[in-house]
């Protein structure tokens, strides 16, 4: 055999290997940024539920006016938030949870009236939802910047058209009063 | 819910590890799901119904001491047709990072996947070397757990990424329940763990011995644990081993009763601890607790406000605050009080609750676990017809 033809079926080989490193990065990423999806989805259920929880109570009557009011608006203004605002939004939520449920005779009030039992529970599963699921998300989307910023994804474009992931940042610390329940 | 729960270490050692699985399983059973737990077992070793055999592991050296492991060809097709046959929803891997079952699991499955890290090792060479392999393994993963707040830190050092806080869980009512056991009673010390594991830190306790029974010449070292007796109070003058009194492996048992018997249980640990489940087990029995500062236990006893803490690996600490709390009726008294109220968040009720919101929230929307089948060359090509 000529040495060109060797030389060139290594080159062949060393093309095909590089092909198929390329195409399972290209696996991976994809894999990766359907996790994203699937993670982002389950955080929307889970705000949307915190958002829910909060708007019943907040009209239940179970609140003082004051209280309800402030809640009112505050899973209002989250449920209608224009994505670019979710953030803030959702955040002002939180703090509007921690100013109402401050305190455990507040928590006490709601279990004592009527179906509340039920309501502070889902209130008190959604708050300690929302922190799993934002850090189960973000953790989604550093695994996938760190693997774009990757020179060979960069260089072949592996990542196609899809948008460069963002974390979702928001305040989510739970009230303490609420919290505390979950862990008596 | 259908779960598979896998397990990296032998199923017929004991083992933290295994025994928080067994817990979980049973927990998770006893609320209506169906849980399949793979796990490394010899072929005669009787088996829970839920538990299915991934095959002989094999000792090696890992993390410090010798861990029995599975991999190879034989385990990875057996991990395959678990995860085929079982159709999960959701699938709970514990250590995916040690090389063993749970890394063979993360590679071979697709779908919603959560991993508690249990270990918190200093980064090894290994691992450096093994990240780039090991990273395509773990991106897979939906959402971590981490067993306390270091391991959490140790897991974000080391690979990066986010993990919840969720801890092991005790059934703290067995231990609040169990009956003292009146041999075990009056001036008593105790300490469950193997001897001859010095990273269980009986050594820094024998050393301390002498100067506790120098002012209490009245107390009592009970050991519970497997290992060489004699060996163990080498270190003691001739006249003190009579004041050491070993049980040997004890039953669960026993071990409530124990905990619930002892004045003071002495965790001495001198590091290799990420949780501290023993040191809850105490706590649930009322057993005031003196411990080493490492940072998971500093945070399983709320930094000091549930047991005392002493310098680790300091024999002169450990004496004086032993004998202090010895001499103490009250102290010990408050001490019990604030662990029993503590330790409730640690019970399987709270715990279990957590790990499922888990599931829930990975599962939401999600397709069920599935091998994840190689994609074939004409697929990666574009070529093959769906």
């Amino acid at each position: 055999m000529p040495p060109v033809t060797a030389t060139l079926i290594w080159i062949v080989v060393g093309l095909v290997a590089i092909g198929l490193y390329l195409s399972w990065t290209a696996g991976r990423l994809d894999r990766l940024h359907a996790r994203i999806d699937a993670a982002r989805a389950a955080l929307d259920a889970q705000l949307l539920r915190r958002a829910s929880v909060a708007q019943e109570l907040a009209t239940s009557g179970v609140l003082d006016p004051a209280a309800s009011i402030v809640l009112y608006e505050a899973a209002h203004e989250a449920r209608q938030a224009e994505e670019d605002q979710r953030e803030v939004a959702e955040s002002e939520l939180s703090q509007a949870l921690r100013a109402v449920f401050g305190e455990a005779q507040q928590v006490d009030a709601v279990r004592e009236a009527p179906g509340g039992e039920e309501a502070a529970h889902e209130l008190a599963q959604a708050v300690r939802r929302v922190p799993m699921a934002r850090r189960f998300h973000n953790d989604a989307v550093r695994a996938a910047r760190a693997l774009r910023r990757h020179r060979k994804v960069r260089w072949f474009r592996l990542a196609g058209h899809a948008p460069f992931p963002m974390a979702f940042e928001m305040d989510d610390e739970p009230p303490a009063a609420l919290a505390e329940r979950q862990a008596a | 819910m259908r779960i598979g729960i896998v397990c990296p270490y032998s199923w017929d050692v004991p083992g933290g590890v295994q025994f928080h699985i067994r817990d979980l399983a049973e927990h998770l059973i006893g609320l209506g799901h169906e849980v399949s737990v793979l796990a490394p077992a010899d072929d005669e070793t009787p088996l829970p119904p839920y538990v299915v055999s991934a095959g002989r592991a094999v000792p090696v050296p890992y993390n410090g001491s010798v861990a029995r492991l599975n991999f190879g060809f034989l385990s990875a097709a057996r991990v395959r047709r678990w995860l085929h046959d079982g159709t999960f929803d959701v699938i709970h891997i514990h250590e995916p990072a040690s090389p063993s079952l749970g890394l063979l699991a993360c590679w071979a499955a697709q779908g919603p996947i959560v991993a508690t890290f249990h270990t918190s090792n200093p980064r090894s060479r290994a691992m450096v070397a093994a990240y780039s392999i090991l990273q395509a393994a773990l991106e897979k993963i939906s959402a971590r757990i981490a067993v306390s707040e270091y391991a959490r830190r140790t897991l974000v050092e080391h690979l990066g990424g986010d993990a919840v806080v969720i801890p092991n869980g005790v059934d703290v009512d067995f231990f609040a329940r169990a009956k003292p056991k009146p041999e075990w009673q009056g001036d008593t010390l105790g300490f469950i763990g193997r001897i001859d594991e010095p990273r269980k830190g009986l050594p820094v306790l024998m050393k301390a011995l002498p100067k506790i029974l120098a002012e209490r010449p009245q107390t009592r070292l009970l050991v519970a644990g497997r290992g060489d007796e004699k060996e163990a109070v080498e270190s003691l003058p001739a006249e003190m081993r009579s004041r050491v009194e070993f049980l040997g492996m004890v039953s669960d048992e026993d071990k409530a009763r124990f905990l619930r018997s002892v004045d003071v249980y002495v965790a001495p640990n001198t590091g290799g601890e990420s949780f501290g489940i023993i040191l809850v087990e105490a706590m649930s029995a009322g057993a005031p607790v003196l411990a080493s500062d490492l940072d998971a236990f500093a945070q399983v006893l709320d930094q000091g406000a549930a047991g005392e803490l002493f310098a680790n690996e300091d024999a002169d600490a450990l004496a004086a605050a032993a004998v202090r709390l010895l001499d103490d009726p009250a102290r010990r008294a408050e001490l019990r009080e604030r662990g029993s109220s503590h330790v409730r968040r640690f019970d399987w009720s709270t715990v279990g609750a957590d790990i499922l919101s888990v599931y829930e929230t990975v599962t939401d929307g999600a397709a069920a676990v599935a091998a994840d089948e190689r994609t074939g060359l004409r697929a990666r090509f574009g070529l093959a017809r769906d």
